[in-house]
């Protein structure tokens, strides 16, 4: 034992030396003259960035350097440290809801793409899915008082949906061309499949914006997008018969037999897993998902299909836009330079080897060549999405919070819809009552 | 007893790095926490609103999710405190005991601790799970079809689960401190004690149970610690649902910093969570002492 | 429950079968996940939760190949070595003192100073994050290799300081005396005396901070942006996109991962053993 720690005392002299030189060469992140740093999160691209990095040293003389920090919640701590210190690099991405978008913007971290998007006619703003642009935008009038224009480039679109499973439908006896189209013939599949002994509905509803997420569709359906809006702004209750029944659609689905055991506390990829071995007859996901499933089960036979109507007085809308953007910091000396790079990637050859590399829903409409047919229909419906970041309003997190709580709750018969629609209520007004003051 | 001057100085000496390091890496960044609990401020913007305690009263009276956050916690950790430590110390018991045949079991009793969380979510979310789960599967061949449910989102069950999951990786840790313990104690203390006669019960209870009561104190209040932080776990298996039902403090803290954008208000939820566990930690130890010289 | 009784119904050895058979059913479900995920490393990302059979039709032993070079574990693997037996090395050293300091050698402060150390362990980090950024930045410390070293040393202090300190308060004092009384000085006496004697304490504080430190990545990306810094656990984040992870190659990843703890764990754990040898104090 001693010889053992004088050892190691001696090694220990002998790597503080080391670590010595280290320090001097420490340098921030921010980077050089001639080249331009990038923070990401995901994982899945580094190749591919760093792939597209190279070629643009070579076109352009110009050194880009991706950094990867991951996992997400990882990455939000170390922008959000960096942006207290000032060493944000060039160009980086805001990982968060459009309330945190907002205060990076108004903190003076993430520069105005307005003026650059709007350049020859519209040149490099024309050439994204309009949709695209939706989450990175602010509106004229914002409830978040951030002036007017578009802040972030789209790398890549998204949208989420209802998927089936063709074989699995088949086997219970259901038209598998033909997924429900409405609300009563989606709830009617619950007994087929039950009988069938097929566990029904599966999604990553632990993860509570899923959640959110169908249920804020279904309420577009239901009383309109102006209503939804009203809501928010304080001037419905969520005690109104509509809300009141949108709750009672998951006590009907609940009642249904429809959701797959453990529904409420899985974790997307749990239900990933889940519906592509066939051990799940529907799924309620991102078009990220084909990708996912083609890697899991390339055999997989299934279609995607709007979340069922509930009324025919409103249309049907999903969440969808940009799925990761990137942003150039407003304090960057090499802005020019940083917003050149993102105009080079968003060009077509680009956006294609993005687009191939990860299989996800290019950005830009010039992209999209030959994709999967699932993934086609995904694209196709990119015209019906909306989201939260679209809205004037916003809704307080602990409302939302309670909101998907609570239909975890009737999910599981603990609350019903109507005790769930009060409390939503209650969380609202307190919300509102501290937003006066 | 009265120490010299040079005496202090040289004692003090000992203190010194461990004095350094704490003043720097731990004192700057709590004064911090603690300053930024008085403000509203979500983590980002450059305007920080004084509140003064406003958002400590808010967590006292009005904030019952984080109520029910501790209440899980505490229950948790009650359940890691008995039956996670008493298997823990019946097994550095038993291989105390054997030690030559005990090594292979040293080293398979520390594999749960030493497994990446990643591993040990995916098999017991398997284990738990609904429809094709190991568990359900067992009882259906036993013939209690009858007890089968979603073990995790069913809220009879989940924290219960949950704390077995958390309690199956946490046992190693308590096993080995205990074992060292237990190591410690001069093995002519048992000798001699069994050549008066004592038989195994007796042995442990009047040699080992009173030489090992501040190796005890250890493991609870480490225990106490890792059980109330528990945080990864829940995200890996039920994201703190069904409901409310398995939510932690550690859980509440990060929605509201991560989630909500409000910073200042988690850091207040962290003091009143370290405050809290501090006292339980003092009584701990108080305990231990009296029991100590009793 | 009457002990006596009971004792009596259970004979010596059936009791030591009954011990034994508690040890065993605790083993298989410790040892199983290890064997379930070196299995999964040989499956293909289709196979890996369609067929949970824990014998492969066909092993790809190359996924470990291909984890090691997509994961660029070489310099994440090096890194990660040179992190952990810097961090250990720091903890057992300046924790030792100081919790012999506060065992055994008074000065102005030590319940002070003892207390303030066990608060840390009790506030949860969330808010201190920004902080120790802002802290690291200051003192030119981000990107640095001390940067990441120093705060996880400050880390593991409290619960090394705690350990120590337990165990050196139940030390016989009578040892200690006579090597002063031999001529040790202070110093002498802890390093010859006092250090050795709670070498299984030590040792389990060895294998906690070796098993921290290796686990640690929310501190790496922090602190450290040049890739070369990195430790090991930057390694398995690529196998883990925000949409796809790569089963196989991550559970791949993870078992190369942790080889090193096992080895370092079953060397500490010999340590763990005796400290008090016959015949070293009265009782």
């Amino acid at each position: 034992m001693k010889k053992v720690l004088s050892l190691s005392f001696c090694l220990a002299l002998a790597s503080v030396f080391s670590i010595l030189p280290a320090c001097k060469k420490a340098s921030q992140s921010g980077a050089a003259e001639d080249s331009l740093v990038v923070w990401h999160w995901m994982s899945d691209r580094e190749d591919a960035f760093n792939n597209l990095a190279k070629k643009y040293g070579e076109q352009k003389g110009m050194k880009v350097r991706f950094e990867l920090y991951a996992p997400s919640e990882a990455y939000m701590q170390k922008v959000r440290a960096a942006a207290q210190t000032n060493t944000l690099p060039e160009i980086y991405g805001v990982l968060g809801e459009s309330r945190d978008f907002a205060s990076f913007v108004n903190a003076g971290h993430v520069e105005n793409l307005t003026p650059a998007m709007s350049e020859n006619n519209n040149q490099w703003m024309n050439r994204f899915f309009q949709k695209a642009l939706v989450n990175n935008q602010f509106p004229e009038g914002n409830s978040y008082n951030v002036p007017a224009g578009i802040y972030g480039v789209p790398l890549d679109v998204t949208n989420i949906q209802m998927l089936y499973n063709k074989d699995l439908f088949k086997q219970a006896g259901l038209d598998p061309e033909r997924p429900p189209q409405t609300w009563d013939e989606f709830l009617k599949i619950g007994p087929a499949l039950k009988k069938a002994g097929i566990p029904g509905f599966v999604s990553g509803w632990g993860e509570l914006w899923m959640i959110d997420c169908l249920a804020s569709n279904l309420a577009f359906n239901l009383m309109g997008e102006e209503k939804v809006l009203k809501t928010l702004k304080g001037e419905v209750p969520y005690t109104d018969p509509e809300w009141k029944r949108l709750f009672k659609l998951f006590e009907e689905f609940r009642d249904s037999g429809l959701p797959a055991a453990g529904l409420v506390t899985m974790v997307n990829k749990t239900a990933e897993q889940n519906f592509s071995s066939g051990r799940a007859a529907m799924a309620f996901n991102g078009s990220w998902c084909v990708n996912v499933y083609a890697g899991m089960n390339p055999n997989l036979n299934y279609g995607a299909f709007l979340p069922p109507a509930v009324s025919d007085k409103n249309p049907r809308v999903i969440w969808g836009g940009a799925g990761s953007s990137f942003v150039v910091n407003a304090r960057a000396a090499q802005k020019d330079k940083a917003v050149a790079f993102l105009k080079w990637l968003s060009d077509k050859d680009q956006q294609v080897a993005l687009a191939k590399e990860t299989r996800n829903l290019p950005s830009t409409p010039d992209a999209i060549g030959e994709i999967p047919a699932v993934l086609g229909q995904f694209a196709d419906d990119m015209e019906l999405t909306t989201h939260p970041s679209r809205f004037p309003v916003s809704e307080a997190s602990s409302v939302v919070e309670t909101f998907n709580k609570g239909i975890q709750s009737i999910l599981i018969g603990e609350k019903t819809a109507e005790q769930v629609s009060n409390e939503v209520q209650k969380v609202k007004e307190i919300e509102m009552k501290s937003a006066q003051k | 007893m009265k120490l010299s001057f040079r005496d202090q100085f040289t004692n003090s000496l000992f203190a010194l790095p461990a004095a350094l390091l704490f003043a720097v890496f731990s004192i700057y960044p709590f004064y911090k926490v603690f300053q930024l609990s008085l403000y509203q401020w979500d983590g980002i913007s450059t305007a920080m609103r004084f509140v003064g305690f406003a958002n400590f009263w808010d967590i006292l009276t009005r904030n019952a999710a984080w109520w029910i956050s501790f209440k899980n916690a505490i229950y948790i950790t009650f359940l890691a405190l008995t039956v996670q430590n008493a298997l823990a110390l019946l097994l550095a018991w038993a291989v105390d005991r054997e030690i030559r045949a005990g090594n292979i079991y040293r080293v398979i009793f520390f594999i749960p601790p030493i497994l990446s969380g990643i591993v040990v979510g995916l098999i017991w979310n398997w284990i738990f799970e609904g429809n094709y789960g190991l568990l359900n599967h067992a009882l259906t061949s036993m013939g209690l079809g009858g007890w089968t449910r979603a073990w995790l989102a069913d809220p009879k069950t989940a924290l219960y689960s949950v704390a077995t999951i958390h309690m199956w990786k946490g046992f190693g840790w308590g096993f080995i401190i205990l074992l060292a313990g237990l190591q410690n104690i001069p093995r002519e203390l048992y000798e001699s004690a069994r050549v008066d006669g004592a038989g195994e019960w007796h042995v442990f209870r009047k040699i080992t149970v009173p030489l090992m009561v501040p190796v005890f104190v250890l493991v609870s209040i480490l225990t106490i610690l890792g059980t109330m932080q528990i945080f990864d776990l829940i995200i890996s298996t039920t994201g703190g649902g069904p409901g409310y039902n398995t939510e932690v403090p550690m859980t509440r803290m990060v929605a509201l910093m991560l989630g909500s954008g409000r910073l200042g208000y988690a850091c207040a939820m962290s003091v009143i969570f370290g405050i809290l566990l501090l006292l339980f930690s003092l009584v701990q130890m108080r305990l231990g002492k009296w029991l100590d010289k009793d | 429950m009457d002990v006596a009784r009971l004792k009596r119904v259970l004979s010596k050895s059936s009791r030591s079968t009954l011990v034994h058979g508690v040890l065993i059913l605790v083993s298989i479900s410790c040892v199983f996940p290890l064997v379930w995920m070196f299995v999964s490393a040989l499956k293909t990302q289709e196979t890996i939760f369609s067929n949970m059979s824990l014998i492969p039709a066909s092993p790809h032993w190359e996924n470990f190949a291909l984890a090691w070079t997509k994961g660029k574990f070489g310099i994440f693997f090096f890194n990660s070595l040179f992190y952990t037996f810097c961090t250990v090395v720091g903890v057992l050293l300046i924790s030792s003192l100081a919790a012999y300091a506060s065992s055994r050698l008074p000065f102005p402060g030590r319940k002070i100073l003892f207390m303030l150390l066990l608060a840390t362990m009790m506030i949860p980090v969330p808010g201190a994050f920004i902080a120790l950024y802002v802290l690291l930045v200051k003192l030119n410390l981000v990107n640095t290799r001390l940067g990441y070293i120093l705060p996880q040393i400050n880390g593991q202090l409290a619960l090394g300081v705690f350990l120590l300190k337990t165990f050196f308060d139940k030390l016989p004092r009578e040892l200690e005396d006579a090597a002063r009384v031999d001529g040790c000085n202070k110093l002498q006496v802890y390093y010859h005396v006092a250090l050795p004697l709670a070498k299984p304490a030590i040792a389990v504080l060895a294998i906690f901070t070796t098993l921290a430190v290796w686990n640690e990545y929310l501190l790496a990306m922090l602190v450290l942006s040049d890739r070369n810094l990195m430790p090991l656990q930057r390694g398995l984040m690529v196998f883990q996109g925000a949409h796809i992870t790569q089963y196989p190659l991550l559970m791949a990843g993870m078992t190369i991962s942790v080889i090193p703890i096992v080895v370092i764990y079953i060397i500490m754990q010999r340590h763990i053993i005796s400290g008090i040898t016959a015949g070293a104090l009265k009782m």
